[in-house]
């Protein structure tokens, strides 16, 4: 049927057969419209009015989830709600009777528009000029993550005065630089993660100026102990040299805190906490940056056990955005399969990144002897603008002291 | 377990962590983690969900009974008589 | 370290006493100081003591005295001038802006005024319009004066000793309802005078405040932990020059900040403060900064007129709320 031609006479029978008169009171149909052609349901997300609410034409009464996003749902009546027929959250077909308004106004009827003929066309048209024209409001502090982190914020619901976006809003969420834009596809968001992990390199490589040292440290004690305590536990308890690694770190942290924390307004701004950044490289191409909170205070058991938890969360990409925002410093770890040395590239705005090799066999001359040895290049990158190369030295040297002991980290 | 549900096992337990791999694409006398691109965390979430499938709790002394599919087949059959 | 208890005038009389015992250029001067013991008691004692020569009355005259007391800084000695109360302070107002706080740049460094100037200040006790007012934003307003205010018995002690130690003018303000609270005292400074410290770490909002509005911030403090806000408390202690760092690090923390200020709001610290966290710490917000200040009105003499035209504790916790809300 030719939807325009027959616009009359349409409006005609649909008045005929959605309003009904109990009494003096009319009452009309509130429908889940359609909002393009190729729309068949539409699912229901709130109600934003109950029954006994006067209402007016053009009044917003429900939030609905459409495949073009969340779209306010307006009323074309003036009248009182006297019935709610679907309780969110619910996918109706298109059509759908979801709730029932008793006019209030003599003549309302005459006025009614036919649901059909105003959706169609000019919400494509709408809910561009929306994406085009609003930039959401938010908080400074939410408009300087966005910026730094490349968050999406018109996906976010702000809760603030005139729904401006809080903090609050962002932490809980699932909005993160990874999945921030877009989340539906995943060449998008494999483009999006591209994009934030080139605008954060190219950022740290254009602004810090880098300088890089690496010790050779040697992890037989490490190693021999994590043998020991290894041996008799089951596979959720085992330990692997990361967590010896990143307490080691924390430790050697405490030390020299100079190392932990951001480069910001042109000064070095020392982090209370220290938040540790792991890179996790994904299987699918990509990598987050995850941080273990206090890992200071937290036991070898701990740590492994948070380590354990980021990567299986970091993987299936429920990350909190926290850990994502947090960090003092990163580490990068190469494992066993990887390569003798990296040198990392700061993610600002902190000032240091930690790059552990693979564990490798070298012969060493003991009294004289030789002997076998298990030996790790770690490499520190530091941002010169806040660290001299003594404090770095300084600092490799108290983490390969702090490995020798691995019973006491 | 028959031979035939511990593979089955075994391939729902790599793809838990990697969900691209199928059977076909691995060399099961070659060192699995290789073959599957297992870092050392991925390897332990591995043995993890073998012991919540199959109860096995694998060591550290045991990893090289069982660095590889096929070698793993056997050890879990062997465990599990 | 040990620490006594003792009222905070008897901690600013300890300030006082160490000052004469440590240097003899010092003195101090002012309106009924001397025979009487000082209009709020706080040189109670000292007269018969160190006796006319360094405990000196003077006429009711706070354009001369305090004129005298620059020129005694000028000369060579330490003088530590007590104005009753900051109301009368007006009086010398021109000898303060136009000769103490000027000379030292006008002289191209040849002469600095070493002078301290203690005044009472604040309201709560029923004393009306013309004794009550807080001017501390006038003098923080002037280039070449230092400004304190300790809101602490360790800083009523100390602060004195601190002011007499810079080169040039100090004004102290010394609030008249703490006058006869207890509290302890510690044998050293907590800090350097132009330090800001935190009183109370917190994570969710900053309250920045000083003097003798310290203990309503801290107060609100407590009743916000009590509904799972926590609140830093920030006391300024010196208003002039002011410690930005330990403020705005605070709220680059807590991302909301509030101030609370006995004086009114127009054009008055709180104002300024916030000046500073928008031009300085604006990116780190989360919610509007705010205000508590003292109702625009002279403050009135009636007790319940002039309770409700402070601010008080119940104002912070109600606006620390509606900003933790969104409101």
């Amino acid at each position: 049927m030719d939807r325009e031609s027959d616009h009359k006479e349409l409006q005609m029978k649909e008045e005929d057969s959605v309003a009904e008169i109990l009494g003096n009171d009319i009452v009309e149909d509130i429908i889940m419209p359609s909002l393009g052609a190729d729309m068949t349901e539409g699912m229901l997300v709130e109600w934003l009015v109950k029954p006994g609410d006067p209402v007016k034409r053009g009044d917003v009464i429900a939030v609905i989830e459409t495949q073009k996003g969340a779209i306010d749902m307006e009323v074309y009546h003036t009248g009182v709600i006297s019935e709610i027929l679907h309780e969110p959250i619910v996918t109706l077909p298109v059509g759908t009777v979801m709730a029932r308004v008793t006019l209030t106004e003599p003549g309302e009827r005459a006025k009614v528009t036919p649901l059909d003929s105003v959706t169609v066309t000019p919400l494509d048209s709408i809910s561009l000029t929306h994406v085009e024209t609003s930039t959401p409001l938010a908080s400074p502090v939410v408009r300087k993550m966005a910026m730094d982190q490349r968050l999406d914020l018109t996906e976010v619901k702000g809760s603030g005065p005139l729904g401006a976006i809080l903090l609050r809003d962002l932490s809980g969420s699932n909005i993160d630089r990874t999945n921030a834009i877009e989340v539906d596809d995943a060449i998008n968001t494999k483009k999006a993660m591209r994009g934030a992990i080139a605008s954060a390199m190219s950022k740290s490589k254009n602004e810090i100026p880098h300088f890089y040292q690496s010790l050779d440290i040697e992890l037989g004690n490490a190693l021999q102990w994590l043998k020991r305590t290894n041996e008799d536990r089951a596979p959720d308890q085992h330990i692997l040299l990361l967590a010896l690694l990143l307490k080691a770190a924390a430790k050697a942290l405490m030390k020299y805190p100079d190392l932990n924390g951001f480069y910001q307004n042109n000064q070095f701004v020392h982090a209370e906490e220290i938040h540790i950044g792991n890179v996790i490289s994904l299987r699918q191409g990509g990598l987050v940056v995850p941080a273990i909170h206090n890992v200071d205070k937290l036991s070898v058991d701990e740590t492994m056990e948070a380590i354990r938890d980021i990567s299986v969360r970091g993987r299936s990409g429920h990350l909190r955005s926290s850990e994502l925002t947090d960090a003092t410093i990163t580490i990068t770890n190469m494992g066993e399969r990887g390569t003798d040395t990296v040198f990392g590239v700061i993610y600002p705005p902190q000032v240091a990144i930690i790059g552990f090799g693979k564990v490798r066999e070298t012969p060493q001359l003991v009294d004289g002897d030789l002997v076998n040895s298990e030996v790790m290049s770690v490499c520190l990158s530091a941002d010169h603008r806040v660290i001299d190369g003594m404090l770095g030295a300084k600092f490799l040297n108290a983490l390969s002291k702090q490995l020798q002991k691995p019973e006491l980290l | 377990m028959k031979i035939q549900e511990i593979k089955v096992v075994l391939m729902k337990a790599i793809q838990e962590i990697a969900p691209e791999i199928e059977l076909e694409d691995i060399d099961v006398d070659e060192d699995l983690r290789d073959e599957c691109d297992l870092d050392s965390m991925d390897f332990l979430n591995y043995l993890i969900e073998i012991k919540k499938l199959t109860g096995v709790k694998i060591t550290e002394g045991d990893y090289q009974n069982v660095n590889t599919f096929k070698k793993m087949v056997a050890y879990l059959e062997q465990k599990t008589e | 370290m040990n620490a006594q208890t003792l009222t905070y005038r008897e901690a600013l009389r300890a300030g006082i006493e160490q000052a004469l015992e440590d240097d003899e250029r010092v003195f101090l001067m002012g309106e009924d100081v001397g025979r009487y013991g000082g209009c709020y008691a706080v040189s109670k004692g000292l007269f018969d003591y160190y006796g006319e020569q360094r405990i000196i009355d003077t006429p009711l005259c706070e354009s001369g005295f305090v004129g005298v007391g620059i020129g005694a800084a000028m000369g060579g000695l330490r003088p530590i001038i007590e104005v009753m109360t900051v109301n009368f302070s007006l009086l010398a107002m021109d000898q303060i802006v136009n000769s103490a706080a000027t000379l030292r740049h006008m002289s191209g460094g040849q002469f600095n005024i070493p002078v301290v100037i203690r005044m009472a200040c604040g309201a709560g006790r029923q004393l009306a319009a013309q004794h009550s007012h807080s001017w501390e934003n006038f003098y923080a307003h002037i280039p070449g004066l230092k400004v304190l205010s300790p809101g602490t018995h360790t800083d009523a002690r100390h602060m004195l000793g601190q002011a007499l130690r810079d080169p040039d003018p100090v004004i102290i303000f010394e609030h008249v309802m703490l006058l006869n609270e207890s509290g302890e005292v510690s044998e050293a400074p907590e800090a350097d005078m132009e330090s800001a410290l935190v009183r109370r770490l917190g994570d969710d909002v900053t309250l920045i405040t000083y003097g003798g509005s310290l203990h309503k911030a801290l107060d609100a403090a407590d009743k916000l932990a009590e509904i799972n806000i926590s609140a830093e408390v920030v006391d300024l202690r010196c208003l002039r020059p002011l410690d930005t760092d330990t403020f705005l690090s605070s709220v680059a923390k807590t991302h909301r900040a509030i101030i609370i200020d006995e004086g009114w709001k127009t054009c008055g610290l709180a104002g300024e403060i916030s000046a500073i966290i928008m031009e300085q710490g604006f990116w780190s917000l989360d919610a509007p900064v705010k205000r508590v200040c003292t109702a625009e009105v002279p403050i009135p003499y009636p007790s319940h007129l002039e309770q409700a035209a402070l601010p008080q504790a119940e104002q912070i916790v109600e606006m620390a709320q509606a900003i933790m809300e969104g409101r």
